[in-house]
């Protein structure tokens, strides 16, 4: 199947602003993504280690905040579920599903690896100390007009454009 | 009034919400190119600026959209989550993101997409993200006095620039779309494609006129609130404004009627004022309540007079004048104030010699007032202030 062109990035800004704004007149909160990934790690370490997380004060804070159910039922948990049918729908649709390790030109695959891995572990940490990654603090943020979330983005993006000369190896 | 949930979506059907609102999201990620890294970090080295066309006209779009639903009344701002701001945490935090992201090639949202459609460079992206939030929670001990220092609270960018929203808005959205047109000139070059300043063709010229209406909206949605409390300061109006009165002695006669079940009494003077004496059925409320979803939502029993009492009438009628702008109905000031009701009704001296067949009855009808409501009075247990459940939605990551 030939692979279909991308939507204009406008219409695709413009659906993603009803959609988050929509997520806010409905839930009262805007979209998010990191977050799934640490009730997933809570939940993973309860299985793993229960004693564990009741003497240590990261869990415990988590527990307090969200009381009583378990770290899976939680409203970003089942919105990241929704990405990942989401996505794969629409890789289906435009003919993009692929089995793909990517990388840029002049980069090694084991540099894209470890690029890739050590990446994501930074936005691990990162987006705890933000509170929020790109959606659920820049994004959301920026639409509720909160002082914390713009200078998330702010900071996110200024740091990339930072770092982005020294790291150009792994791009172009 | 939103949000919708908790009371007009129950939390369980809001995870139902959550992972339709997942499905929409996600397609629209993959539909933009968000599911693949070469193009996320392109606009980091100028050969593609995808991801900042869709992130701001997504982010100034819902933006003014948040504007639109407070200009119409429709959202309420106290209930929505509004990310609170540890300073050093969120510039820390986001640089560390920041080189995530050169690193990574993938935000965590994007990663997702693209592992979806099977990107394996995202899926040990991912993995890395579950070991980064693993140090995080195990050392956290390490960085919990960054995490919570420099809190400031909830802030909105417009009171921590002490700007109006609309200003603020206006800003952003015209530097988005200055952005937009210089990233543009940016790509052609770094691509080396031909540069054509301002090619007005279909697609372009719908973008500007959408950019153009959103600026417009941008400084025409001024808070409903905002817009409302500055009307109440011209005195002329607000004595102007048809509302409907009732006399003293109609809530005198009210009161004594044991029957009476239609009445709502909404006090509107202060706390202090309000414990040391009120009237049986009534409720505290500020001015705040009224633009609040739940307090307000008891102004809304049907076949109910909501009379608005303040000292003075002038007050009442600016609350009420609110009220009616709100668009609550069956909504009353009482005439002359709770100083008139205080001296005609409690303080009433009967008239010497009465002239008239009226004036006997108000006479009769005073003074059996005055013997009973001071009762009425002492009995009322006062409600106290209107009562608030709901809290903030938690949001964030």
């Amino acid at each position: 199947m030939e692979e279909n062109k991308y939507m204009n990035p406008y219409l695709a800004g413009f659906l993603l602003g009803l959609l988050l704004l929509s997520t806010i007149y409905i839930t009262g909160r805007g979209l998010g993504a990191s977050g799934a990934i640490k009730s997933a790690v809570v939940a993973g370490v309860e299985v793993v280690a229960p004693s564990h997380t009741s003497n240590t004060k990261f869990y415990q804070e988590y527990s307090k905040e969200h009381e009583g159910t378990s770290p899976l039922m939680n409203w970003l948990v089942f919105e990241v579920v929704g990405v990942l049918i989401g996505a794969f729908l629409s890789g289906l649709i435009s003919g993009r599903l692929d089995l793909k390790f990517e990388k840029g030109p002049n980069a090694t695959t084991r540099m894209r690896f470890w690029g890739a891995l050590i990446g994501g572990m930074l936005w691990g940490i990162g987006s705890q100390l933000g509170r929020g990654c790109t959606s659920g603090a820049a994004l959301s943020g920026m639409a509720v007009m909160s002082t914390g979330g713009l200078l998330v983005m702010i900071s996110i993006f200024g740091g990339a454009y930072g770092f982005a000369y020294f790291l150009r190896k792994f791009w172009i | 009034m939103g949000p919708l949930v908790p009371d007009i979506i129950s939390t369980n059907l809001n995870y139902i919400v959550a992972l339709i609102i997942g499905i929409f999201f996600g397609m629209i990620l993959e539909q933009a190119g968000f599911s693949t890294s070469k193009k996320l970090v392109g606009l980091f080295y100028g050969y593609d600026f995808t991801v900042l066309r869709v992130f701001f006209t997504a982010g100034v779009t819902a933006m003014v959209g948040v504007l639109g639903l407070l200009h119409f009344g429709l959202l309420d701002i106290n209930l929505i989550y509004i990310n609170p701001t540890y300073i050093w945490s969120a510039i820390v935090g986001g640089l560390i993101m920041g080189l995530g992201f050169v690193l990574g090639g993938f935000c965590p949202g994007t990663s997702v997409c693209a592992a979806a459609i099977g990107k394996i460079d995202a899926m040990i992206f991912i993995g890395g993200a579950f070991i980064g939030v693993l140090i995080f929670a195990e050392g956290y001990p390490l960085f919990e006095s960054l995490y919570k220092a420099s809190y400031i609270g909830n802030p909105r960018i417009s009171e921590t620039l002490g700007i109006s929203p609309n200003l603020f808005a206006f800003l952003l959205t015209f530097i988005a779309l200055v952005a937009f047109y210089v990233v543009t000139l940016i790509e052609k070059k770094v691509n080396k494609e031909e540069i054509r300043f301002l090619n007005l063709n279909r697609t372009n010229a719908i973008i500007a006129g959408g950019g153009i209406l959103l600026l417009i909206f941008s400084v025409t949605f001024v808070e409903k609130k905002s817009t409302l409390l500055r009307m109440i300061e011209d005195e002329n109006l607000v004595r102007n404004y048809p509302l409907k009165e009732m006399t003293v002695d109609e809530l005198a006669f009210r009161l004594l009627d044991k029957n009476e079940e239609r009445l709502q009494i909404i006090d509107f003077r202060n706390e202090k004022s309000y414990s040391e004496w009120s009237l049986p059925r009534s409720t505290l409320f500020t001015r705040e309540n009224l633009f609040e979803k739940e307090p307000a939502q008891f102004l809304r029993y049907r076949h109910t007079d909501n009379l608005f009492v303040a000292e003075d009438e002038l007050t009442e009628r600016k609350m009420a004048v609110l009220a009616s702008e709100m668009g609550f109905k069956n909504i009353k000031i009482l005439k002359g104030g709770l100083q008139k009701f205080r001296k005609d009704i409690l303080g009433f001296e009967p008239i010497a010699e009465p002239k008239s067949l009226d004036e006997q009855w108000l006479n009769r009808f005073r003074t059996r007032a005055k013997a009973e409501i001071p009762e009425l009075i002492r009995k009322n247990k006062p409600a106290g202030p209107v009562k608030k459940k709901q809290k903030r939605s938690l949001g964030g990551c």
